[in-house]
């Protein structure tokens, strides 16, 4: 097979086989969360559930100032970990035009040296948090090897993209495979690991503060 | 008898998995935070009481019963599902070590409610045999004489003679249609028969009616400490019965956190239906005859202090502001614990810590965490609303020789009535 014939391959079946992978598998998760259902509380409410909900969803990203001080490491590297993520996906000009042929939408990107800087900011702000991982006593005996599954699946896109953009030792097309192709192992991945906290822990955030809007807690 | 304990426990575990339940765990990034806002973890440094570590058996059972790679190792008979002696190892961490204060659950940043979920292992745990003694024999005699304390009318009885000599005062007991019931704790009863004297002199001056029932008077739940919902449904229920049976609209939950969490949230829930009357908190009723001008205060405390959250009360409960209305309206010199209000630190005895024996050195330890916060303020005396919590704030400072005063906000408000 030629670097070409793999580029097509991996951009073409593979990506929409990881894209169904990915799409199925979130809805799957959430709608086996949905389904398992939740008693509705009996005891007068004080409050409203939607309002504590949608709080919580919104109010939970900002520490307050106790946990700030004594987890300001994992909070500042996770924030610029997930900012660059963001960033570095979703504002990459040749990205956006992957998004455009998908999805049909198109927005503005940023300068190329940009998104090349923050992927360097992204990637050792990950590896602060890996260094963490294994030397913190509790995040060591809490990770598991899910837990560096998924960081690895999240790195590697990262570093090939890197690789790919300074067309780095092998050729151009060979290398844009292999970057697509660790993509496609973190659409895989998703669904069925801790990633999926993107989308769940809107869920988790929801019914924490139901629970605290219906007793009136603010 | 340790499989067949283990079947139980397991399935009462299978069985306590819901939707919030699988959202948080599907959730957690165990990115370790919850450890640093548990006090038995920053007092002790043992990683084992990260909050979301002592959830670790019902993770098991949901992976294995409900997670896709759970499900398919399984089916190849690859998976290790969770052992009894697993179970027994946990007991430990989610009695002893876990005062279902939630703080965790206000600090993970995926929005987890950890404590919620310990409350579902305890379940488990105590389903196969693995809750702590002195919480087996404490709710043994909820069920059994009607207080974990052991306490019986005749006592109660007595103490509220000493009050009516006291006060002058006649205490109603069992008086039908009366507007208000009052719940008692035993540690009420037994060591801080004050709180009843108080009360009788501020409902007499506000003229609340009110009674307290001879056929149910205890407030605290062994049930839920120990999680056995049937047992917690039935000590319900005795109140409920009672309440109705003397036609009251309201029921008020005592000076006792985890009571008022027992009686007024999780209450109807685990009877299956809603009550015929209102549960307020003896701070929601005191604050409301404040502000509706019934009851009149006067005089101001000379006394540097401050107000101890209890965590029921407070960050699960919502009453946040009412004792600070009350104690402004008697202090002028209020000063808040770092982190008062929302983001209390627990005292370290709730949630049956107190009464489990075992957990008596850890109790004392995680007192240390509500010790440096009191060394950071400087006052001249702790005001709070939780016999329990009080009671333990005494022992911890006495343990590190410290002379404070512990009050209660009840009492302190009696001294305060206006002539
Ligand atoms: S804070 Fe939340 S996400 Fe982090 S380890 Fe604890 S439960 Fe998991
Ligand atoms: S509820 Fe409180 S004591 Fe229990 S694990 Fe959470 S922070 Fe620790």
């Amino acid at each position: 097979m030629s670097d070409t014939e793999f580029l097509l391959l991996v951009r073409g079946p593979l990506f929409t086989l990881a894209t169904v992978i990915l799409v199925g598998g979130v809805l799957i998760r959430i709608a086996e969360i949905l389904f398992m259902g939740r008693k509705k509380s009996l005891a007068e409410a004080r409050g409203s559930e939607a309002s504590g909900g949608f709080r919580v969803m919104l109010s939970r990203s900002v520490p307050d100032a106790d946990t700030f001080h004594r987890s300001g490491f994992t909070i500042i590297s996770g924030y610029v970990f997930h900012i660059g993520l963001f960033v570095v996906i979703f504002l990459f000009v040749p990205h956006i035009l992957v998004f455009e042929r998908a999805i049909g939408l198109s927005w503005p990107g940023l300068p190329s040296n940009i998104i090349d800087a923050t992927t360097v900011i992204t990637l050792i702000a990950m590896l602060t948090l890996l260094i963490h991982r294994i030397v913190d006593p509790v995040r060591r005996m809490l990770s598991g090897f899910q837990d560096y599954w998924v960081w690895l699946v999240t790195a590697l896109p990262l570093i090939t993209g890197y690789f790919a953009f300074h067309r780095v030792g092998v050729s151009g097309a060979w290398m844009l495979a292999v970057h697509i192709l660790s993509v496609e192992l973190l659409m895989i991945t998703f669904p069925f690991t801790s990633l999926s906290h993107a989308f769940t822990l809107w869920m988790s955030r929801w019914y924490n503060g139901a629970v605290s809007g219906y007793r009136g807690i603010r | 008898m340790s499989s067949e304990g283990l079947q139980r426990g397991y399935a009462i575990l299978k069985e306590q998995i819901d939707a919030p339940t699988a959202s948080y765990l599907s959730s957690c990034v165990n990115c370790g935070m919850c450890a640093e806002a548990c006090l038995f973890f920053t007092e002790t440094g043992d990683p084992r009481y990260t909050p979301i570590h002592k959830v670790e058996p019902l993770k098991k059972v949901w992976r294995h019963e409900y997670t896709f790679w759970g499900r398919l190792s399984k089916a190849l008979g690859l998976s290790k599902p969770v052992t009894d002696e697993e179970l027994a190892a946990w007991s430990p961490l989610v009695y002893d070590g876990c005062s279902m204060c939630g703080r965790c659950s206000v600090v993970c940043p995926v929005g987890n409610d950890i404590t919620y979920m310990i409350r579902k292992v305890r379940e488990g745990l105590a389903a196969a045999g693995h809750a702590p003694e002195g919480l087996v024999a404490a709710t043994r005699r909820a069920i059994t004489v009607g207080s974990p304390m052991g306490v019986k009318l005749p006592a109660l009885q007595a103490q509220i003679r000493h009050v009516e000599q006291d006060t002058g005062l006649s205490v109603p007991v069992d008086v039908e249609n009366a507007d208000y019931m009052l719940l008692l704790s035993s540690m009420e009863i037994m060591n801080f028969p004050e709180f009843i004297a108080a009360v009788t002199r501020i409902f007499d001056r506000t003229e609340v009616s009110w009674t307290i029932s001879s056929e149910a008077f205890e407030a605290t739940n062994s049930g839920i400490q120990i999680g056995v919902s049937d047992l917690a449904a039935e000590l319900v229920q005795r109140v409920v019965t009672a309440a109705e049976k003397l036609n009251v609209k309201y029921v008020i939950s005592p000076e006792c956190g985890h009571a008022y969490m027992a009686i007024r949230w999780e209450g109807p829930n685990l009877i299956g239906r809603p009550y015929g009357f209102r549960v307020v908190h003896i701070l929601e009723l005191l604050d409301e005859l404040r502000e509706q001008g019934r009851l009149k205060l006067q005089g101001k405390e000379t006394d540097r202090l401050t107000y101890h959250d209890p965590c029921q009360i407070g960050r699960r409960g919502g009453i946040l502001e009412q004792p600070r209305n009350l104690l402004r309206a008697i202090s002028d010199d209020l000063v808040e614990l770092p982190g008062g209000g929302m983001m209390n630190w627990c005292c370290g005895a709730g949630g049956g810590v107190s009464s489990n024996e075992r957990a008596d050195e850890i109790r004392l330890r995680a007192f240390n965490r509500k010790k440096s916060q009191l060394d950071q303020i400087q006052v001249d005396g702790l005001v709070s609303a939780c016999s329990n919590c009080r009671i333990h704030i005494e022992e911890g400072l006495e343990h590190n020789h410290i002379d404070l005063p512990v009050l209660s906000l009840t009492e302190l408000i009696e001294k305060h009535l206006a002539d």
